[in-house]
């Protein structure tokens, strides 16, 4: 483990952070419960056997999506990989939506199409939940061109991780990102397993995966990922950089995940020890360690947590319900959503034939 | 009036294109300042600038995916691969994401990108630079693939398949570039070509020959010295369009011909040919007075030998042959 235990808040005054007001500071952690609870609520129901595939979660990193979402403003992007549920709950997509869709729902974000691993939000600049390792490397790199081309300021979040860092497509977007001057931050949440590979037995490196960017010319960083005042303040940094100086960051994040790779990691308590486990629980809980720290500025006390710890778990609960009562796609709908152009009903969907099953 | 080459067609459906849409941006290796590796998009960085046409490295994975991120925003790329071979080190993102995108996001989606290239072989260049890659995409819903065989419908088509909302691969042929059977008289104002409409570019009573991009070229040889040498009359059905598919304009050729070969440059398993003859085995089975056959490229690797790989690939002899074989 690399983490340090926070206990310092060291980023406090950073001014990423130095005007928070307590309501955003209590928003920050109501996000995180709000993450966590429909998590607990969907490996409930997948264990139960009502989700098909893979259950990739997202518990134990939440602070990273909600700290740097919660940065974005009107030209910020975001786009990830497969373990995605944290980074479409902290651009504001609704519980309903992305319960049904773990349900295979018609009501899902993606009307039952995609699944846990492909929840997108384009008006809220969500822009997926990617199945394959890096394959959203190239895409979060598209999305600074276009911002770039466009000539809107803003900032391409791409979130991957540890995992991610081996793939071509990765090192060909760095090699891009820096050489068109593209203002993409790639965002590693190291959890240090990709899959059941530690971090030492996968990837060759220099103290962290992030000084891989020194070989391109790339600004780089890397910071605890549990406390939100120091995601923030780097996020921040990285988020200025491309804003002000169209330019690429590298960074990363030490985090943990205390489920497995999926739910259906069968030895996720073999490749690590349920000790290691227990201890970043114990010390290094993202949404303990925030609570800790607006209990110590006074601006919660344990009421006003268990109400929203509440509050959080009846709406996990509630999602449950509109999941389970809302319909199942259509066989129909099968063909729809593929070509847009057919879709629209536009002269060019009306030619010739799309679909070759009958 | 002089012709306009296939190469001179396409480079004035992207100049045009550029004009019509300040979102379109022509990427990829050696389009600008080189002029393209096929003198493509000869002249256009200079008239159109470092914006508007950008060379990429060599970085088929990282470049196609980042147009294909771009066009999620917007944009509107080009994007050439100097081979469409390559596009095998960039498959990921042409079918995992820019196929898949808009499915897997219930419809948020759309990607407006062409990508373009020579898909053939024919050319001495051994392997790894010689695939037919027009199956591989064709079998991917929410792809669209279009082969133009003549200068009129590259121009026409690379017009519509910029213009079109879902992404459109353009198999273009490094052989019918300059070739001047592939050349046409270019109307002075700009039209378009539609995708998914197929062509009769030959007249006949006898035979449906059934082809896209240079086996067209091929196929019209072969009418010509089945007519003048065997009193055969082969119709030339050209797709133009692969998917969307104009199966109408094949049933009909079938319908008053009774006979088809197929010519397809690609490798004969589960090639175009294959799922044109299952197409027409299943809705014109009444109107075939013989089987379907198909000339193909045989099946093997594409040899680098240049007179033997004349032979690999479908050539007008072999289509004569085979026509005169249905007896």
């Amino acid at each position: 483990m690399m983490l340090d235990k926070v206990d310092s808040y060291q980023f406090k005054e950073h001014s990423a952070n130095a005007d928070l007001s307590n309501e955003d500071k209590i928003e920050l952690l109501r996000k995180m419960v709000r993450i966590r609870r429909f998590e607990e609520a969907s490996l409930k129901y997948y264990n139960a056997g009502k989700m098909g595939g893979f259950l990739h979660l997202y518990i134990g990193q939440e602070s990273i999506a909600v700290g740097t979402a919660s940065l974005c403003g009107q030209n910020d992007h975001l786009i990830t990989a497969y373990r995605d549920h944290g980074h479409a709950l902290a651009v504001g997509m609704t519980m309903n939506e992305c319960m049904a869709e773990l349900f295979g729902k018609k009501t899902g974000c993606s009307k039952g199409k995609g699944g846990s691993m492909h929840f997108f939000a384009p008006d809220k600049n969500y822009w997926g939940g990617h199945g394959i390792v890096a394959g959203q490397t190239p895409l979060g790199l598209g999305l600074a061109y276009g911002l770039k081309y466009n000539g809107d300021k803003g900032a391409a979040l791409c979130f991957m991780g540890d995992g991610a860092v081996n793939q071509g497509s990765y090192h060909e977007s760095l090699n891009l990102a820096q050489l068109f001057e593209l203002p993409v931050i790639y965002i590693i949440e190291n959890n240090g397993y990709s899959m059941g590979t530690s971090q030492k037995r996968s990837s060759a490196f220099n103290n962290c995966l992030a000084q891989r960017a020194d070989a391109y010319g790339i600004a780089w960083d890397v910071a605890k990922g549990n406390d939100i005042y120091e995601v923030r303040a780097k996020t921040k940094e990285a988020i200025d950089r491309a804003h002000n100086e169209s330019q690429p960051t590298i960074l990363e994040f030490d985090t943990y995940r205390y489920q497995g790779h999926s739910v259906a990691d069968a030895n996720s308590k073999k490749y690590r020890s349920p000790e290691e486990i227990d201890h970043y629980k114990e010390n290094y809980d993202p949404i303990s360690v925030w609570k800790k720290c607006l209990f110590s500025e006074g601006i919660i006390d344990e009421d006003s947590y268990k109400q929203m710890d509440t509050e959080a778990k009846k709406e996990a609960k509630d999602s449950v319900t509109f999941a389970e009562e809302s319909p199942f796609p259509e066989i129909s709908d099968i063909t729809e959503d593929v070509y847009y152009e057919v879709d629209e009903g536009t002269e060019s969907g009306k030619r010739g034939k799309h679909f070759f099953h009958n | 009036m002089a012709l306009t080459l296939y190469r001179q067609a396409l480079n004035r459906a992207l100049d045009e294109e550029l004009a019509n849409d300040e979102k379109v941006v022509i990427i990829g290796e050696e389009v600008a300042e080189y002029n393209g590796a096929y003198k493509v998009t000869e002249g256009l960085w200079n008239k159109w600038g470092d914006k508007r046409v950008v060379d990429t490295p060599i970085s088929e994975a990282g470049f196609i995916g980042m147009g294909i991120g771009a066009s999620m925003l917007g944009v509107r790329p080009v994007m050439e691969l100097m081979f469409f071979s390559f596009a095998y080190v960039a498959l990921d993102q042409m079918i995992n994401n820019a196929a898949c995108v808009r499915y897997m996001s219930g419809g948020l989606i759309n990607c407006p990108i062409v990508i373009r290239g020579p898909a053939n072989g024919g050319t001495n260049v051994g392997a790894t630079h010689s695939h037919t890659t027009e199956n591989i995409f064709a079998n991917v819903p929410g792809l669209k693939v279009v082969a133009p065989s003549t200068a009129l419908d590259a121009y026409g088509l690379m017009k519509s398949a910029i213009r079109d909302n879902d992404p459109v691969y353009v198999m273009e042929n490094t052989l019918l570039y300059g070739d001047p059977l592939a050349a046409s008289d270019l109307p002075d104002n700009e039209i378009t070509v539609p995708i998914g409409t197929a062509e009769v570019k030959r007249e006949g009573s006898d035979v449906s020959l059934i082809a896209h991009g240079r086996c067209v070229i091929v196929a019209l040889e072969a009418a010509k010295e089945l007519e003048d040498k065997h009193g055969i009359k082969a119709e030339v059905v050209d797709l133009r369009s692969i998917r969307p598919l104009d199966e109408e304009t094949i049933l009909k050729s079938v319908a008053k011909t009774n006979r088809a070969v197929l010519v397809d440059e690609s490798k004969p398993f589960c090639g175009i040919s294959s799922q044109i003859a299952t197409m027409i085995q299943e809705k014109a089975f009444d109107d075939l007075d013989a089987p379907i056959k198909r000339v193909t490229s045989i099946d093997a690797p594409a040899i680098y030998s240049p007179p033997v790989e004349k032979e690999q690939i479908p050539n007008v002899s072999r289509v004569v042959d085979m026509v005169q074989s249905l007896g």
